[in-house]
C-alpha cells in the first residue's frame, strides 16, 4: 500500500477522482478527441511531417507564418467554443416546466464560462491577432516584424493557455464564475476546485503572449515603415492595428496584476477581493472592467480596418474620408478607457458617476457613427463588386448598426438598472461581436486567403457559409433580445414560465443554422485546396488591390519584398500601378534575415506544465518547471548568432520562378 | 540610399529602394520596444497601486501604518536603492567611455547596493510577519505586501540580470549586443527607482502621517 502522503506529495491534488469518468458527454467528447488527435499525430508520422513541421512552421519566425497558425489556432477553438454554444442553445431550448434538460448546473455554469473565455481569448484575439500579423508587415512594406523570435513566443504561449483549458475540460474542472472569473464566486471559500486556477493560470500565460505581441506591433508600426510612408500616408488597416495594439499594451497588464491579486487570495490567503478582513469584490470588477471595456475596441478596431480595406477596393475607390477615419479610430481608443464603469452601473457608485460613465459611452457612437458613413459614402458611386467580402461588410453594417443603438440604449443608465444582467444585454454584445468582430474576420480571411496562399477560396461554399451566418445570427438572437427586453436574466439553466419556451426553441434553431455556416466554411476550405489549380492566382494581385500587400507575388517569398517599396501616396499599390511602375528584374542584393528557433515552443511548453503543476497544487514539479524556464530564458540570451543573409542567387531564383508565372 | 527612377524625364519617381545602403540590424527598434515594454509594467504598478489607494484604510481591526512602518529602516533602504541608481550611471558612463572593465566594476557596486536594498526589504517583512502584521491579516496589509513586494521582486529580476549581464561583457566585452543590453538594463533598474519614490511617498510617508 502506498503512502497517501507520498502520493499528495507527488500527485497534489490531482487523484482518481479528478477525472470525470461519471460524466458521459465529458466521456464521448473525449473519445471523440483520443480517436481524432491519434488519427492526426498518426498521419503525421506516417508521411513523416514532424521535421517538416517543426523546421518550417514550430520554430518559424516569420510573420506571415506565425499568421497562419494564429488563424488555424483560433478556427480550431471557435469549434470548441461554438460546441459549448449549441449545449447552452439545447439546454436552455428543453429546460422549461418539469423538464431538467440534461446538463446540471454544476456543468452548465462551466459550459457558459468557458464559451466566454474561449471565444473571446482563444478565438478573437489569435484571429485579430493572425491577421494583424500576416498583413500588416506587408502593408507597410517590412521585411518581418520589430521582434520576431519574441512573435514565435506570443504565439505559443497563447496555444499554452488555450491548451490549459482544453486539459480543463479533462481533468478536474473549469471555472463556474463567468467569463471574468467573477469574486465572490471564483474566491476560494465558495470555488475550492480547479476551476478559477485553471482559468486563471491560462489566462495569465496567454495574456503575457498578447502583451509581448502588441508591444512587439506597435514597435513595428512606429519603425519599420518602408521610406516615404508618413503616418497620414499608411493603410486604414495599419492604424487600427496600432491603435488596438496600442490599447493591448495599455490594458494587458492591468488584467494581469488583477489575476495575480486573486490568485494571492487563492493561494497565499491575501484579502484583496474576498469578502472579509476588508477585502473588497468590487475592485476586482472595476479593474477587470478596465481592461475588458478598451478589449472590445482591441478587437473591433482592427476589423473597422479590414472593412475599409475591403470596401475600398471593392468599390474600385480610395476611402471616403481617410483622415476622419484615422481621427475616430483616435479617439475611440482614447474614449474607450472613459467607459468601464457602464458594465456596473448598478454597483451603486451614485448619479453623478453613472451619467458620467453614460455620457461617455454614447460620445464613442460618435466616431463609430463617422466610421459607418465614411464606409457608405466610399460604396456611394463606386463600381462596387459583390465578391465575398464586401457581401459580408455589407452584412456587417446592417447587423453592426442595430448592435449599436441597443448599445446606445444599454448607456442610459436608467435603462441599465432595469436590464443589467439580462438576456437583452448578452444579445446585445453577441450582436456586436459577432455581426463586427467576427463578420470581419470571415471577410478579412476571405480577403486575404489568396495572398497567403495563391489560390481563392471556392465562392459557392462561401455564400452557403455567409447566408448561414447571416441567417442564423438573425434567428438565434432576435429572440433573445426579445425574451431579454421582458426581463429574463442570463446565465439561467431552467425557466419556469412555459411562454418563454418558443423563443428559446427558435434561437436554438438558430444556432442549427450559424452551425450550417461553419460546416460550410469547413467544406469550403476543403474544396478550395482540391481546386487550388482551378482557383489559382498568379497576379499576387487577384482583387486589383490598392495597398503594399498586393504588390509582391503570392504568397510572398520569406522576406516579402526583394526591393523595399517607396512609398509616394496612400494607396501605394494603386498608385504604382496608375503610374506604370516597373518591378526591377535584377541587381538582387543579399537580404538580411532572422534565424528560427525553438526557444518559444519550449519555453510555452515550460509555461504550460508550470500552469498545471500549480493548478494541482504539484509543487515540485512547479519549482522545477520555474526554475527550467527562468534557465531557458537567460540560456537564450547567450545566443547572439540571431540572423543570416538570404543569398542575392536564391533571391534572383525565386523573383525569376514569381514573376514567370505572373507573365504565364 | 538612392532610389530608382523609372523614366529618363523624372517625371514618375522611384518606387523602390534599389541599393540598400543602411540596413536594419537586429533590434534597431529595441530601444523603443523595450520602453513600451517598460510603460505596461508601469501599468502593472499603477494597478497595484490603486488596488493599494482603495484598500489602504481597510484595517479589518489589524495594525494601521503608523504602528508598523519603521521610517529610519526605510530611509536607509531608499538611499541603497538611490545610490544604486547612481552607480549605474558611473557604469553607463564608462561603457560610453569604452572602459569595460569599470563598467563591470560599477555595475558590481551597483549589484551590491540592490542587494542591500533587497536584504533590508526581506528583513522588514519579517519582522512585520513576526509581529502578526502578516499579508493575510487584512486588505491593507495585503495591498502593502503585494505593491513593495512586487517591486522588490522587480529588484531581484534586476540582480539576475546584472550577473547575466557580467558574465556576457566577460565573454564578449562591449560589443554592440552588449551595450545595447547594457542600455535596456539600465532603463529597466531607473525605472525602479521612480516607482519606489512613489512607493515611499505614498504608502510609507503618508501611511505614517494618516
Amino acid at each position: 500500500m502506498i503512502d497517501p502522503s507520498l502520493l499528495k506529495t507527488i500527485f497534489g491534488r490531482l487523484s482518481f477522482e479528478s477525472f470525470p469518468i461519471h460524466e458521459p458527454i465529458l466521456l464521448v467528447t473525449f473519445a471523440g478527441v483520443v480517436v481524432m488527435g491519434s488519427a492526426l499525430l498518426f498521419a503525421v508520422t506516417k508521411y513523416r511531417l514532424w521535421g517538416w513541421l517543426w523546421r518550417e512552421w514550430f520554430t518559424s519566425v516569420d510573420h506571415k507564418k506565425i499568421g497562419i497558425m494564429y488563424m488555424i489556432l483560433g478556427i480550431i477553438m471557435l469549434l470548441r467554443g461554438f460546441a459549448d454554444a449549441v449545449m447552452m442553445r439545447l439546454q436552455q431550448a428543453i429546460a422549461f416546466g418539469g423538464s431538467d434538460g440534461y446538463l446540471n448546473a454544476h456543468h452548465y455554469d462551466q459550459v457558459f464560462t468557458a464559451h466566454g473565455t474561449i471565444m473571446i481569448f482563444f478565438v478573437a484575439i489569435p484571429l485579430v491577432v493572425g491577421l494583424i500579423n500576416y498583413v500588416m508587415p506587408l502593408q507597410i512594406g517590412a521585411r518581418d516584424v520589430a521582434f520576431p523570435f519574441l512573435n514565435n513566443l506570443s504565439f505559443w504561449l497563447t496555444v499554452a493557455g488555450a491548451l490549459l483549458v482544453m486539459v480543463s475540460l479533462f481533468v478536474g474542472e473549469f471555472s463556474r464564475a463567468g467569463w471574468l472569473n467573477y469574486v465572490p464566486v471564483s474566491n476560494l471559500q465558495n470555488s475550492p476546485d480547479t476551476g478559477p486556477d485553471y482559468y486563471l493560470w491560462a489566462l495569465q500565460i496567454a495574456g503575457v503572449g498578447t502583451t509581448l505581441s502588441a508591444i512587439n506591433m506597435v514597435t513595428t508600426i512606429i519603425k519599420m515603415r518602408a521610406p516615404g510612408m508618413t503616418m497620414m500616408k499608411m493603410p486604414v488597416f495599419c492604424w487600427t492595428a496600432l491603435c488596438s495594439n496600442v490599447l493591448a499594451v495599455a490594458i494587458f497588464p492591468i488584467l494581469t496584476a488583477a489575476f495575480a491579486l486573486l490568485m494571492l487570495d487563492r493561494y497565499v490567503g491575501t484579502n484583496f477581493f474576498t469578502n472579509d478582513l476588508g477585502g473588497n469584490p468590487m475592485m476586482y470588477w472595476n479593474l477587470v472592467w478596465i481592461w475588458g471595456h478598451p478589449e472590445v475596441y482591441v478587437l473591433v478596431l482592427p476589423v473597422f480596418g479590414i472593412f475599409s480595406e475591403i470596401t475600398s477596393t471593392f468599390s474600385g475607390k480610395r476611402l471616403f474620408g481617410y483622415s476622419s477615419m484615422v481621427y475616430a479610430t483616435v479617439v475611440i481608443t482614447i474614449l474607450s478607457f472613459l467607459v468601464w464603469l457602464h458594465h456596473f452601473f448598478t454597483m451603486g457608485s451614485g448619479a453623478s458617476v453613472n451619467s458620467f460613465f453614460g455620457i461617455a459611452t454614447m460620445v464613442i457612437s460618435i466616431p463609430t457613427g463617422a466610421k459607418i458613413f465614411n464606409w457608405l459614402f466610399t460604396m456611394y458611386r463606386g463600381q462596387i463588386r459583390f465578391e465575398l467580402p464586401m457581401m459580408w461588410t455589407v452584412a456587417f453594417l446592417l447587423t453592426f448598426t442595430v448592435g449599436g443603438m441597443t448599445g446606445v440604449l444599454l448607456a442610459v443608465p436608467p435603462a441599465d438598472f432595469v436590464l443589467h444582467n439580462s438576456l437583452f444585454l448578452v444579445a446585445h454584445f453577441h450582436n456586436v461581436i459577432i455581426g463586427g468582430v467576427v463578420f470581419g474576420l470571415f471577410a478579412g480571411m476571405y480577403y486575404w486567403f489568396p495572398k497567403a496562399f495563391g489560390f481563392r477560396l471556392d465562392p459557392f461554399w462561401g455564400k452557403v457559409s455567409f447566408w448561414g451566418w447571416v441567417i442564423g445570427y438573425w434567428v438565434a438572437w432576435t429572440p433573445i433580445y426579445i425574451v431579454g427586453l421582458m426581463g429574463t436574466t442570463r446565465r439561467v439553466r431552467h425557466f419556469e414560465d412555459p411562454t418563454l419556451q418558443p423563443f428559446f426553441i427558435v434561437a436554438a434553431i438558430g444556432v442549427g443554422i450559424i452551425a450550417i455556416g461553419i460546416l460550410a466554411f469547413l467544406i469550403q476550405i476543403a474544396v478550395s485546396i482540391r481546386n487550388r489549380e482551378a482557383l489559382r492566382d498568379t497576379t499576387g494581385d487577384p482583387w486589383d488591390g490598392r495597398t503594399l500587400e498586393w504588390s509582391t507575388s503570392s504568397p510572398p517569398p520569406a522576406y516579402n519584398f526583394a526591393f523595399t517599396p517607396v512609398i509616394h501616396d496612400l494607396d501605394a499599390w494603386y498608385d504604382m500601378k496608375s503610374r506604370g511602375h516597373e518591378r526591377p528584374a535584377g541587381g538582387y542584393r543579399p537580404i538580411h534575415m532572422p534565424r528560427n528557433t525553438g526557444t518559444g515552443v519550449i519555453l510555452s511548453g515550460l509555461a504550460l506544465v508550470l500552469g498545471f503543476a500549480m493548478v494541482w497544487y504539484i509543487w515540485w514539479l512547479a519549482v522545477l518547471s520555474f526554475v527550467a524556464l527562468i534557465a531557458v530564458t537567460i540560456g537564450h540570451t547567450f545566443n547572439y548568432n540571431r540572423d543570416y543573409y538570404i543569398p542575392a542567387d536564391e533571391v534572383a531564383e525565386a523573383e525569376r520562378a514569381s514573376l514567370a508565372a505572373a507573365g504565364a | 540610399m538612392s532610389t530608382h527612377s523609372m523614366t529618363a524625364d523624372g517625371a514618375a519617381p522611384g518606387f523602390y529602394v534599389i541599393d540598400e545602403e543602411e540596413h536594419h540590424g537586429p533590434g534597431a527598434s529595441t530601444s523603443l520596444g523595450f520602453w513600451i515594454y517598460l510603460m505596461s509594467d508601469a501599468l502593472i504598478f499603477a494597478t497595484l497601486f490603486a488596488t493599494y489607494g482603495v484598500l489602504s484604510t481597510s484595517y479589518a481591526g489589524g495594525p494601521a501604518p503608523r504602528q508598523i512602518f519603521e521610517l529610519p529602516l526605510v530611509a536607509v533602504n531608499t538611499a541603497m536603492l538611490l545610490l544604486s541608481s547612481i552607480t549605474f550611471g558611473m557604469a553607463a558612463i564608462a561603457a560610453d567611455e569604452e572602459r569595460p572593465g569599470a563598467t563591470r566594476l560599477w555595475l558590481g557596486i551597483t549589484a551590491l547596493f540592490g542587494a542591500a536594498f533587497v536584504g533590508i526589504e526581506l528583513y522588514e517583512f519579517a519582522s512585520l510577519i513576526a509581529e502578526g502584521a502578516t499579508p493575510q491579516r487584512s486588505a491593507f496589509l495585503s495591498g502593502f505586501f503585494a505593491l513593495v513586494g512586487t517591486h522588490g521582486l522587480h529588484v531581484l529580476c534586476g540582480l539576475i540580470w546584472i550577473g547575466v549581464m557580467l558574465v556576457q561583457m566577460s565573454l564578449h566585452g562591449l560589443n554592440a549586443d552588449n551595450r545595447r543590453r547594457l542600455m535596456c538594463l539600465g532603463m529597466f533598474w531607473h525605472l525602479l527607482d521612480v516607482v519606489w519614490i512613489g512607493v515611499f511617498t505614498f504608502v510609507y510617508l503618508l501611511g505614517v502621517l494618516r
